[in-house]
């Protein structure tokens, strides 16, 4: 009796102590989550609301969360000259679609191929592959090869190819294909069907989240992508969006800074808003998508951190 | 040898589709990452554009002790690997932190747009990042001058600070990379047994012993894998970070100035090709050494946490 009684007593008390445990985990733990979910999102807000507001306001009294003086001034000197954004945007476009279109099928067929149990070369071929993100050959080497001996200077390509096949995305898509039962591909075989025609017929189509998850990885290295253009590109009808608007920043930057030093009125130097609409304009199809694509990134994120 | 050699003529033979199908990424690999490797023997020469890779000069060790006894090399291999370290340290903590949160929030319409939110700078280009960088700390309009001067303050510069300089960059890297380190782990805790966790409940464990005793050593082979990705890249800075929050700024190279932002610099400009090459070479075979032997004293420790 006494004992059972004791025991209902100090279940009673853990049930208090954990639910105060609880209550101060939650209260802490929601708290930090939101305030760090706050911190990512303040710059944004920031960021459009800055880009509404008159330029006046800004110099006069700086940034607010919200427009002091609404205004859609920036946006028409944006879209004033719309030829060079036009053009940006379109350069962006082509290099994303190009890229991960033609990218993603030869990556696929790759991590296809290195999935084949009965493919005797597959831990070679795996190797070939993983030995790049071990070694490379660094900054200056890459450069000098690909200006001197590939030609890529000024070249559009210099933005579609170098980046084209990530060994990580790589690995993520075998991960996927890893999934699809490979009785099909034997009973295939046995049909008679050709190599190409099963890959085509019967792995492309199992692996639709596959295929979506690393394309939207894809798409969204290619968009974001302004270090190669900086690197290899001369002339600016070439520019992807994101360069385009790293060089207008810094244009803006070091026009600041001159005019600074020699005194020069600040009103008639490229302005704060507009740069900040620009930068709206640059990140607008990110976050219209963002809601269907993010459920992928997590997807593939997760298949990727499993090892194997 | 040659057996080796009628091995492979037979495997051509019985899986020449397979074959074909790798072949395009292969090429890729091999013309833009393996070939450009060959340009790692810049470090022994005195490369002159005219003479190419191959037909510049030998110049023995020449690079190296210039990069050395300038003190270069040394100041940027300290900065490389001290902002690695704490770069590593901060966001794979802050994310450990959101991640093990996240996972115990029961509020499910707050937990999705926390970490919708938290997962948001990920998808955002350095260059946009290196706009709110500008803005928030530029002299004349800046975010924080705008606070500081309406607090009745001075206004500060904080470009010609260097010290403040590690803990900003420190926080935007947490900014732009906790969501998508905290999406791994937060797969991580997924797989965790959810027996343990109805044990646990059982014996009366509260929310912070079944954190401390579950969840962490549940996740520790993903927190040792992301540290050994990390350690292999200790002596590679996050170059499009570097050069975005920091800029081409001379008053900061000291403080800020990683082997991948001055390699960078010295192409551009041209200054000394061969000392900078030498600085590549001495980083790509040193994160070589480091991540075999890393990995090598992990597998011997535990095989199963060694990344291959």
């Amino acid at each position: 009796m006494a004992t059972v009684s004791m025991k209902k007593e100090r279940m009673k008390g853990t049930g208090i102590r954990k639910g105060r445990a609880a209550i101060t985990f939650n209260i802490l733990g929601y708290s930090f989550v939101g305030l760090t979910a706050l911190i990512c999102l303040l710059p944004f807000i920031f960021m459009i609301s800055g880009s509404f507001s008159s330029e006046k306001e800004i110099l006069l009294h700086g940034y607010s969360l919200l427009p002091r003086e609404f205004t859609l001034e920036a946006y028409s000197t944006v879209f004033r000259f719309p030829e060079k954004i036009i053009r940006a945007y379109g350069v962006s476009v082509f290099i994303t679609a190009v890229g991960t279109g033609i990218g993603l099928f030869i990556l696929t067929m790759a991590a296809y191929v290195m999935s084949r149990q009965d493919f005797k070369y597959r831990n070679v071929l795996s190797f070939f592959f993983y030995f790049t993100t071990l070694f490379n050959g660094g900054m200056v080497s890459t450069y000098i090869f690909y200006i001197q001996y590939l030609h890529l200077k000024d070249s559009i390509l210099s933005l579609i190819l170098p980046g084209m096949l990530s060994v990580f995305n790589m690995l993520i898509m075998r991960s996927f294909i890893t999934a699809v039962p490979s009785a099909l591909i034997e009973s295939a075989k046995i049909d008679g069907a050709p190599e190409f025609t099963i890959f085509i017929k019967i792995i492309m189509p199992l692996l639709k989240s596959g295929l979506a998850t690393i394309g939207l990885f894809m798409a969204l290295h290619y968009w974001n992508d302004w270090y190669n253009a900086m690197l290899y590109l001369n002339s600016e009808e070439k520019y992807p969006l994101q360069y385009m608007l790293y060089d207008l920043l810094n244009q803006a930057q070091s026009l600041a800074r001159i005019a600074a030093q020699s005194g020069v009125p600040m009103d008639n130097l490229p302005t704060n808003t507009l740069k900040l609409a620009m930068a709206v304009v640059a990140t607008g199809p990110i976050v219209l998508l963002y809601p269907f694509v993010q459920k992928y990134f997590v997807k593939g994120i997760a298949v990727g951190s499993v090892k194997g | 040898m040659r057996v080796h050699f009628q091995n492979f003529r037979k495997e051509l033979k019985k899986n020449k589709a397979l074959f074909l199908m790798a072949l395009p990424a292969v090429l890729i690999v091999l013309v833009f990452s393996y070939l450009p490797m060959s340009g790692l023997v810049l470090a022994f020469k005195e490369y002159r554009y005219n003479k190419g890779v191959f037909g510049s000069d030998w110049n023995g060790l020449a690079n190296f002790r210039f990069l050395f006894s300038s003190g270069v090399g040394w100041k940027i291999t300290q900065n490389t690997i001290f902002y690695n370290l704490i770069n590593l340290v901060t966001s794979q903590g802050l994310a450990i932190i959101i991640a093990v949160i996240i996972s115990e929030i029961k509020v499910i319409p707050y937990k999705k747009i926390t970490q919708s939110v938290i997962f948001f700078p990920y998808f955002i280009s350095w260059v946009i990042v290196g706009t709110f960088v500008y803005n928030i700390f530029n002299y004349e309009t800046g975010l924080l001058n705008t606070i500081i001067t309406g607090l009745g303050g001075e206004k500060i510069n904080v470009y010609s600070i260097p010290w403040v300089w590690p803990i900003i960059i420190c926080i935007f890297n947490s900014w732009k990379w906790c969501g998508y380190n905290s999406v791994v782990y937060i797969a991580a805790v997924t797989g965790v047994d959810a027996e343990c966790y109805e044990a646990a409940e059982i014996d009366g464990a509260n929310i912070f012993q079944r954190i401390r005793y579950i969840t962490l050593p549940g996740i520790r082979a993903t927190v040792i894998t992301m540290l050994l990705l990390n350690v292999g890249r200790i002596l590679r800075g996050d170059f499009e970070m570097f050069y975005q929050i920091v800029g081409n700024n001379g008053q900061l190279f000291d403080a800020t100035d990683v082997i991948d932002t001055y390699v960078f610099r010295s192409l551009t400009t041209s200054a000394n090709l061969g000392m900078t090459a030498a600085a590549t070479f001495y980083q790509s075979v040193l994160c070589f050494i480091i991540i075999m032997t890393v990995n090598g004293i992990v597998k011997k420790i535990d095989k199963d946490y060694a990344l291959f």
